[in-house]
C-alpha cells in the first residue's frame, strides 16, 4: 500500500465518520461542525486526486465562508432537542421508504457496471502542470456562457435576497457613520476669545 | 546536503517514510524559528507600546527585559486549564488547537527565498486564503463552547466580522494575481523582480495594497478591529473563559497570524525576498534576511495601530468592509484589467 | 447633492489616520518617563497613608485614651477596641486591631482621633506572608509608632499649616 492510499483510505474514513455524524449527533451545532470537518476531509481527498484547485476552493467557499455563516444562524437558534426527537417515530416510514429508494437507486448505478475498469484512472501529471490554468482554460473557453449565466443568476439572488430582507425600523436611532466621520472640529467648536475678569475680592476669597 | 545526510542515516526505513522524516525536519526548521519570532513580537508589541506611549515596556527579565517571553511562557504553563462546568469540553480544548493550526500550516507554501519553500504548490494563494479563513472556527467555536454570553458575543462579532473582510482581502489579492498572472507566491515575487522598489506591485496596486493591509488587521482582529476582544464591553470576548495553556494557544495564534499577515503583504505588495535596489551591496544580503526585514517592518505597523487607534464602533467595521473597501478593490480591479490589456501601460505588469 | 471635494481627498488620502499615526511615531523617539521603581522613587507627600501606628508621647506613656472615635468612624470596620480601667485609673485599650484586608487607608481614624494617637505613616512596601499577620495588634501598632516616630513627627509637622 502506498502512501498515497493510505491517505486516500484515512481522509475516506474521516469523511465517512464525519458525515454519519452529521446526521446521528443531536445538537444542531456540532452537526454544523461534522459538516465543516467532511468539507475538509472531501477537500483533502481531492488534492490526492491532483484537483487542488478544487479543494482549495472548497474549502474556501464552504469552509471558510459559508459553513461560517451558517454556523452563525444554527448559534443562534434556540432548538428544543425534546420536540425535534418527538416526531421521529411519526417520520419514520416515509423516511425509510425514502432512504431505500435512495440505496436502490445507487445500488443499480453500481451493479450496471460502474467499476474502477469502466472509468479507468486519469493519467498522472507532471509538477509543471497547472491544474488552474486547464481550469480557467476551460471555464473561459467552451464554457464561458454557461459560467457567466450562473453568475448572474447568483447576482441576481444576492440583489433579490437583500431587496427581500431589507426593512427600516422608523424606530432606529442609525446614524449614518460616514456623516459622523465627517464632522469637523470648526462644525462644533467656537474657540470664544475674551479678556480675564479681574479677581474678585481677596477679603471674601477665604483665610489664604 | 543535509537532505542527504537526513536520508543516509534513515536509510534503514522504507522510502516513503524517509520523505516523511525529511518533511518533519523541514517543517521543524520553519515552526521553531516562527514559534521563537512569535514570541519576540509579543515582548516586541510590550516595548513599541511601551515606547509610544513614553513607557520603556518590560525591562526586568534578563538584560532589557529579553528573557520576558519565556517567563511568559513559563507562568502560562504552570497555570491551570480551567474548563468551565456547563461548556462543550471537547469543543472548549479544540478550539485553541483550530485557531493555532492554520496560522501555523499556511507557512507551508511561504517562500522564504527563490528556493526556500515547503511546498511550492500551485495554487499557494488560495492555499493562504482558504488556511486564514480556517481561523475564524477557533474563535466561533470557543465562543460556542465556553457556554459564556461574553465569549459567545466575541465569536459572533468575530465571524461576521471576517467573513466581511476576507472578501475585500480576496479581491485586493484578484488585483495581485491578475497582475503577476500567476497564483503561484513565488511566481508573484519574481514578476516583482527586474528594477529594485520600483517594481514591487505596491505602486501599480497601491489602493489594493492598504485594503489588504486593513483587511489584514481586520482579520486578525487587531485594534483598531479588536470588538472580538473588546475587553471594555465583552471583557475579553472568545476567550473570557481561557486560562493558562488554552489562553497562551490564543495569544500565540493571534501573533503567528499578525507574522503571516504581514509576511503575505511582503511576498505579494513589497517584492518578497527581493533586495531594494538591485545592485551590488544590496544583493549581498541574503534573500531570507531580506524577507524577514520587510516583514518586520510590515508588522511593526501592527503594532504601531494598536498605539493609535481606539476601537472601530461595531457598525462602522461592517461599513468601512463593505461599503467602501470592497468597492475600491472591484474599482482597481477594472483599472488593472484595463491597464493590462489596452494601454501601453500593460508592460508593467508582465 | 455636491460632492465636497476636499472630504473625499481626506477620506481616500487617509489624512487622519497618518496624522494619528504622525503623533505615535513622534512620541516613539521621545524622552522616556519611566519611573525604575525600586532603584528611583517619586517623592510622597506628607499626608501619604500607608501602613498605620500608635503613637507615644514624648514620656513614654501612650497615647490612645479608647475613646473608640477611631472604631466609630472607620467606613470598613477595621478596627476593633476593647478596654478597661488600668490601676491608675486611666481608661486604656486592652485591645487594638487593625485588619489590613479591610482598612482601605481613608485615613478617617487619623482625623478623628482627639490625641493623634492612631495615624497613617508613609509606609507602603509591607508585606504578609501569612493568613493571621494581616491583623496588626496593639503591640504591633505601638512597635511601628515606635521605629518610625520620627518620621510620623516629621511629616505632621511639614502639614500642620493646612490643618
Amino acid at each position: 500500500m502506498t502512501f498515497l492510499q493510505l491517505c486516500f483510505y484515512f481522509f475516506s474514513a474521516v469523511l465517512v465518520f464525519a458525515a454519519g455524524m452529521v446526521v446521528t449527533v443531536r445538537n444542531p451545532v456540532k452537526s454544523a461542525l461534522f459538516l465543516v470537518l467532511a468539507f475538509f476531509s472531501a477537500a483533502c481527498i481531492w488534492i490526492t486526486l491532483e484537483a487542488e484547485f478544487l479543494a482549495i476552493v472548497l474549502v474556501l467557499v464552504y469552509v471558510g465562508a459559508v459553513m461560517v455563516l451558517f454556523l452563525f444562524v444554527v448559534m443562534m437558534l434556540d432548538i428544543d432537542l425534546a420536540v425535534m426527537r418527538a416526531g421521529f417515530t411519526r417520520y419514520l416510514p416515509v423516511g425509510s421508504v425514502v432512504a431505500l429508494l435512495l440505496i436502490g437507486e445507487i445500488a443499480l448505478v453500481m451493479i450496471s457496471g460502474f467499476t474502477s475498469e469502466s472509468f479507468p484512472a486519469p493519467a498522472a501529471h507532471g509538477a509543471d502542470y497547472s491544474n488552474s490554468k486547464e481550469l480557467g482554460l476551460l471555464i473561459y473557453t467552451v464554457y464561458v456562457y454557461p459560467f457567466e449565466i450562473a453568475a448572474i443568476i447568483l447576482l441576481v439572488a444576492i440583489v433579490a435576497a437583500i431587496a427581500l430582507t431589507m426593512r427600516r425600523r422608523p424606530d432606529s436611532k442609525y446614524i449614518n457613520p460616514s456623516e459622523q466621520v465627517k464632522v469637523n472640529r470648526d462644525d462644533r467648536l467656537r474657540i470664544v476669545k475674551m479678556k480675564s475678569e479681574p479677581k474678585p475680592d481677596q477679603q471674601i476669597g477665604g483665610d489664604a | 546536503m543535509i537532505r542527504d545526510a537526513v536520508f543516509y542515516m534513515t536509510s534503514w526505513l522504507p522510502e516513503s517514510l524517509q520523505i516523511l522524516v525529511w518533511v518533519m525536519l523541514k517543517i521543524v526548521f520553519i515552526l521553531v524559528p516562527l514559534i521563537l519570532s512569535v514570541a519576540y513580537f509579543t515582548l516586541a508589541e510590550r516595548k513599541v507600546i511601551g515606547y509610544m506611549q513614553l513607557r520603556v515596556g518590560p525591562n526586568r527579565v534578563g538584560p532589557k527585559g529579553l528573557f520576558q517571553p519565556f517567563a511568559d511562557v513559563g507562568k502560562l504553563l504552570m497555570k491551570e486549564v480551567l474548563i468551565p462546568s456547563k461548556s462543550n469540553k471537547y469543543l472548549f480544548l479544540i478550539a485553541p488547537i483550530l485557531s493555532l493550526a492554520p496560522a501555523f500550516a499556511a507557512w507551508a507554501v511561504m517562500p522564504f527565498s527563490d528556493q526556500l519553500v515547503l511546498a511550492d504548490i500551485d495554487a499557494s494563494l488560495l492555499y493562504v486564503l482558504a488556511l486564514t479563513s480556517m481561523g475564524v472556527y477557533g474563535v466561533i467555536v470557543a465562543g460556542w463552547a465556553s457556554n459564556s454570553k461574553y465569549a459567545f458575543l466575541g465569536a459572533m462579532r468575530s465571524a461576521a466580522q471576517i467573513v466581511a473582510y476576507e472578501i475585500a482581502m480576496g479581491f485586493a489579492l484578484v488585483g495581485v494575481l491578475m497582475a503577476a498572472g500567476s497564483l503561484n507566491l513565488r511566481e508573484i515575487v519574481l514578476a516583482q523582480s527586474g528594477s529594485g522598489i520600483a517594481s514591487w506591485y505596491m505602486w501599480p496596486l497601491f489602493p489594493l495594497f492598504i485594503v489588504y493591509f486593513i483587511s489584514g488587521v481586520a482579520e486578525t482582529n487587531r485594534a483598531p478591529f479588536d470588538v472580538a476582544e473588546g475587553e471594555s464591553e465583552i471583557v475579553a470576548g472568545f476567550h473570557v473563559e481561557y486560562s493558562g495553556m488554552g489562553f497562551a494557544l490564543f495569544f500565540l495564534a493571534e501573533y503567528a497570524n499578525m507574522i503571516l499577515i504581514a509576511a503575505l503583504t511582503v511576498l505579494m505588495f513589497l517584492g518578497g525576498w527581493l533586495p531594494i535596489i538591485e545592485t551590488a551591496p544590496f544583493t549581498w544580503i541574503p534573500g531570507v534576511m531580506w524577507f524577514g526585514l520587510k516583514t518586520s517592518a510590515v508588522a511593526f505597523f501592527f503594532l504601531w495601530f494598536r498605539a493609535t487607534f481606539p476601537r472601530y464602533r461595531y457598525d462602522q467595521i461592517m461599513r468601512l468592509g463593505w461599503k467602501i473597501l470592497i468597492p475600491v478593490t472591484l474599482v482597481w480591479i477594472f483599472v488593472i484589467g484595463i491597464a493590462k490589456f489596452y494601454t501601453p501601460f500593460g508592460g508593467f505588469f508582465s | 447633492m455636491s460632492i465636497d471635494f476636499k472630504q473625499l481627498y481626506k477620506t481616500f488620502s487617509l489624512q487622519e489616520l497618518r496624522k494619528g499615526l504622525g503623533v505615535t511615531g513622534k512620541r516613539f523617539f521621545n524622552k522616556k518617563i519611566t519611573v525604575m521603581y525600586p532603584e528611583e522613587k517619586t517623592p510622597k507627600s506628607p499626608r501619604f497613608r500607608g501602613l498605620h501606628a500608635l503613637r507615644r508621647y514624648p514620656n513614654g506613656e501612650e497615647r490612645c485614651i479608647a475613646c473608640k472615635l477611631c472604631e466609630a468612624v472607620c467606613p470598613a470596620l477595621a478596627i476593633t477596641i476593647d478596654s478597661e480601667e488600668r490601676e491608675d485609673g486611666q481608661r486604656r485599650t486592652t485591645r487594638y486591631d487593625i485588619d489590613l484586608f479591610k482598612c482601605i487607608y481613608c485615613g478617617f481614624c487619623e482625623e478623628a482621633c482627639p490625641v493623634d494617637s492612631i495615624v497613617l505613616t508613609d509606609i507602603h512596601e509591607f508585606h504578609m506572608e501569612s493568613n493571621g499577620e494581616r491583623l496588626i495588634d496593639k503591640k504591633g501598632l505601638l512597635e511601628l509608632g515606635d521605629k518610625y516616630e520620627e518620621d510620623i513627627a516629621e511629616a505632621r509637622r511639614q502639614d500642620a499649616p493646612y490643618r
